[in-house]
C-alpha cells in the first residue's frame, strides 16, 4: 500500500521536474513570438501574455518583409543547404560504398584519413580557406559556401554510411554481380536504396549546422546577394536593435523554418541519435 | 593511389583487372574533402610560421608564437582568451553534463508517460542557431524590456536581479549558460540512450541483490553509461574550443565587456579578419589557430589514448 503511494509520488516529482525543465526551453521561443504579434506598448507593458485583439499587430513583420531583403536571404540559405546536403549524400554515400565494400590496399588508412574532420573541425582552416577561394574567385560566391559545407559534412556522413552498409547482404549483391550487374548498378540499384534511412539521418545532421552557420557566411560571402538567414538576421537585428518589433518578428521568421522541419524530422532525428551515435 | 587501388591483397595482379570503379567511388570525396579542408589546414598550419617581412611573406620559425605567448599586447588577449575558453569549457562540463544525466535519468524511468514530448521539448533549442538563442536571452534579461526582473519578481528575488551580461564579473557566465541552455539536449540524448541500451537482465538482478532507487543509479547505472559520458565529454571539449557564433552575436566581436567574454574563437576572428580600427593579420591568424589546433588534437589525443583505452567497456 504504502510502495505504492511511494512510486506515484515518485512519478508526481518526476513530471513535475521534467514540466519544469520543458517550460525553461520552451518559454523563450514562446516569449519571442507571441510578442512578435504584439504592438509596441503590449510588448513592454505585459510581456508575458499572449496578443488579444486590442495588442494584436504585425508591424514588425511589415518592416522586416518591407526592409530586410529576406526572401533572397531566405533562398540563400535553402540553395547553400540543399546542394550541400545532396553533394555529401552522394559523395559520401560512394566513398561509404567504396571502403566498406571492397577490400584495397590503402582502405584502412582511406577510412582515417576521412575520419579525421570529425573531431577536427574545418573552421581553423579558415585562413587559407578564405586564401584559397579569393584565389578561385569564388569570394562573394554560394559556391564557395557550398565547397566548404559539403567537405564539413563528408567525414560523419562517410562514417555513419559505411556502418549501415556493412549490413547490406553479400548475398543480394553477388546476386546482381551474377546477373551482370556492373558495379555501378549494383551500388545505385540494389545497395542505396537500402540505406535510405540511413541517408535520412545523415541529411538531418548535416542540415543543421550548415542552416544555422555563421561563420563562414561572415568570412566568405557577406554580400548582400549571397546573405544566408542567418547571417541576415543576425545583420537585420544589430542595425534595429531598437526596433523591437522588427527584431521580435524576425527571430520569429528565422525560427519558423527550423520549427518545421523540427516537427517533420524529429522522429528520424531522435532515432538517429538514440541509434547510431553511441557505438 | 589508382596502383594501389588495383591490386588486392594476396592476390597476384595480372590476375585481376584494374578495379577503377573503386576510384570513381573515393574519389569526387577524397578530392573535396582534401582541397577544401585537409589542405586549408595544413596551409594554416604552415602560415603559421611564416610572417611579412619587408612586403615578402618570409620564413620566421617560432617567432609568431613568441609574439603570441610574449608580447605584452598579445600575450594579455591571448591568455585572457584561453582563461575565458576554459571557465567556459568547465561550465559547460558542470552544468550541462549532470543536467543531461538527470533528465535522461529521469526519461528513461520505465512506463513514464509524455516521454516523447518532453524529449523533442527539450531538445529544441539545439536546433536554434546562435543567432537566434543569443538575441532570445539577449531581449529575455535586458533591464530595458523587464522580463527576467519580472519574473524574479514573482518569486520576490527581484533584487537579486542585475544586467548579468553587461557587467565583467558575470558576463561570462551569463554567456556560458545560455550555451548550456542550447545544448543540454545533445547529452540528455546521447544518455537517454546509453541507458536504455542497458539490459534488463542487470537491472532484474541488481533489483534481487536488493541493489534500487539511488544506489541502483549510482553503483550499477553509472558506471555503465561511463562511455557515453566519455563521448559527450569530448564533443563538448571540441565544440567549446572552437566557438565563436554565441559570443559574437550576444557581445559582438570585442566580446565584451572589456574582453572579459573573449574566448579563442572570436579572438581569431579579430585577428584574421580586423575589426575596426585593428587590421587584419594573416600570419597571426593562422597563429592563433594552430594553437587552438594543437588544444583540440591535444583533447582528442587524450581522449582517443588515454580515456577511451582505460574506460571498462561491458559486452552484453
Amino acid at each position: 500500500m504504502s510502495k505504492a503511494r511511494d512510486s506515484f509520488l515518485r512519478t508526481g516529482f518526476v513530471h513535475a521536474a521534467l514540466i519544469a525543465y520543458t517550460l525553461v526551453s520552451l518559454f523563450p521561443v514562446f516569449l519571442t513570438i507571441i510578442n512578435s504579434f504584439k504592438d509596441r506598448n503590449a510588448i513592454f507593458r505585459a510581456p508575458l501574455t499572449i496578443p488579444t485583439p486590442q495588442t494584436f499587430s504585425l508591424i514588425g513583420y511589415e518592416t522586416v518583409l518591407g526592409q530586410g531583403d529576406f526572401a533572397t536571404y531566405f533562398q540563400n540559405s535553402f540553395i547553400v543547404t540543399i546542394v550541400s546536403i545532396a553533394l555529401v549524400l552522394l559523395f559520401g554515400a560512394m566513398a561509404a560504398f567504396a571502403l566498406s565494400e571492397y577490400r584495397f590496399r590503402g582502405n584502412t588508412v582511406m577510412g582515417l584519413y576521412l575520419a579525421i574532420g570529425i573531431m577536427i573541425p574545418i573552421r581553423l582552416g579558415t585562413v587559407a580557406i578564405l586564401q584559397g577561394m579569393v584565389a578561385a574567385n569564388l569570394v562573394n560566391t554560394l559556391t564557395a559556401l557550398i565547397l566548404v559545407y559539403t567537405a564539413q559534412g563528408l567525414p560523419l556522413a562517410i562514417f555513419i554510411l559505411s556502418e549501415f552498409m556493412r549490413t547490406v547482404s553479400d548475398d543480394l549483391k553477388n546476386a546482381g554481380r551474377i546477373d551482370g550487374l556492373s558495379e555501378y548498378s549494383i551500388f545505385f540499384r540494389l545497395v542505396l536504396p537500402l540505406v535510405r534511412p540511413a541517408m535520412a539521418t545523415v541529411a538531418v545532421f548535416t542540415m543543421i549546422p550548415i542552416w544555422n552557420d555563421l561563420w563562414f557566411p561572415l568570412i566568405l560571402a557577406p554580400a548582400e546577394a549571397t546573405k544566408t538567414v542567418t547571417l541576415g538576421s543576425q545583420i537585420f537585428i544589430g542595425q534595429f536593435v531598437t526596433n523591437w518589433n522588427a527584431v521580435l518578428a524576425a527571430l520569429s521568421l528565422a525560427i519558423l523554418p527550423v520549427l518545421v522541419l523540427y516537427v517533420i524530422f524529429s522522429r528520424q532525428l531522435i532515432r538517429g541519435i538514440t541509434a547510431g551515435a553511441v557505438k | 593511389m589508382s596502383d594501389a587501388l588495383s591490386v588486392q591483397e594476396g592476390q597476384p595482379t595480372a590476375r585481376r583487372p584494374k578495379r577503377w570503379h573503386i576510384l570513381v567511388f573515393l574519389l569526387p570525396a577524397f578530392l573535396v574533402y582534401s582541397a577544401v579542408m585537409i589542405l586549408p589546414l595544413i596551409e594554416t598550419l604552415r602560415l603559421s610560421l611564416f610572417n611579412t617581412v619587408d612586403g615578402q611573406s618570409t620564413f620566421v620559425g617560432l617567432a609568431n608564437f613568441q609574439t603570441l605567448f610574449g608580447e605584452e599586447r598579445w600575450a594579455h588577449d591571448f591568455w585572457n582568451a584561453l582563461k575565458n575558453n576554459v571557465i567556459f569549457f568547465i561550465i559547460h562540463m558542470c552544468v550541462q553534463n549532470p543536467i543531461g544525466v538527470a533528465l535522461a535519468a529521469m526519461l528513461s524511468i520505465p512506463k513514464l508517460r509524455f516521454v516523447t514530448f518532453y524529449r523533442t521539448a527539450i531538445f529544441l533549442p539545439t536546433l536554434l542557431s546562435f543567432v537566434i538563442v543569443g538575441f532570445i536571452w539577449k531581449l529575455i534579461l535586458s533591464p530595458i524590456w523587464g522580463v527576467a526582473p519580472g519574473m524574479l519578481d514573482l518569486v520576490g528575488l527581484k533584487s537579486l536581479f542585475a544586467p548579468w551580461l553587461g557587467k565583467p564579473g558575470s558576463a561570462l557566465i551569463t554567456v556560458s549558460l545560455i550555451s548550456v541552455w542550447q545544448y543540454v539536449g545533445i547529452p540528455m540524448m546521447l544518455i537517454y540512450a546509453a541507458l536504455l541500451n542497458i539490459p534488463d537482465e542487470v537491472i532484474e538482478a541488481a533489483e534481487c541483490d536488493g541493489v534500487t532507487g539511488w544506489s541502483q543509479f549510482w553503483k550499477i547505472k553509472l558506471p555503465l553509461i561511463l562511455p557515453a559520458i566519455g563521448i559527450i565529454s569530448i564533443l563538448t571539449f571540441v565544440g567549446n574550443f572552437n566557438a565563436f557564433d554565441l559570443v559574437y552575436t550576444v557581445q559582438g566581436a570585442l566580446a565584451g565587456p572589456d574582453g572579459s567574454t573573449d574566448i579563442l574563437g572570436t579572438l581569431l576572428y579579430r585577428t584574421f579578419f580586423g575589426f575596426q580600427l585593428q587590421l587584419g593579420d594573416r600570419s597571426m591568424g593562422a597563429t592563433i589557430a594552430t594553437v587552438m589546433f594543437l588544444i583540440i588534437l591535444a583533447g582528442v589525443s587524450l581522449y582517443l589514448f588515454v580515456i577511451q583505452r582505460r574506460m571498462r567497456r561491458y559486452q552484453f
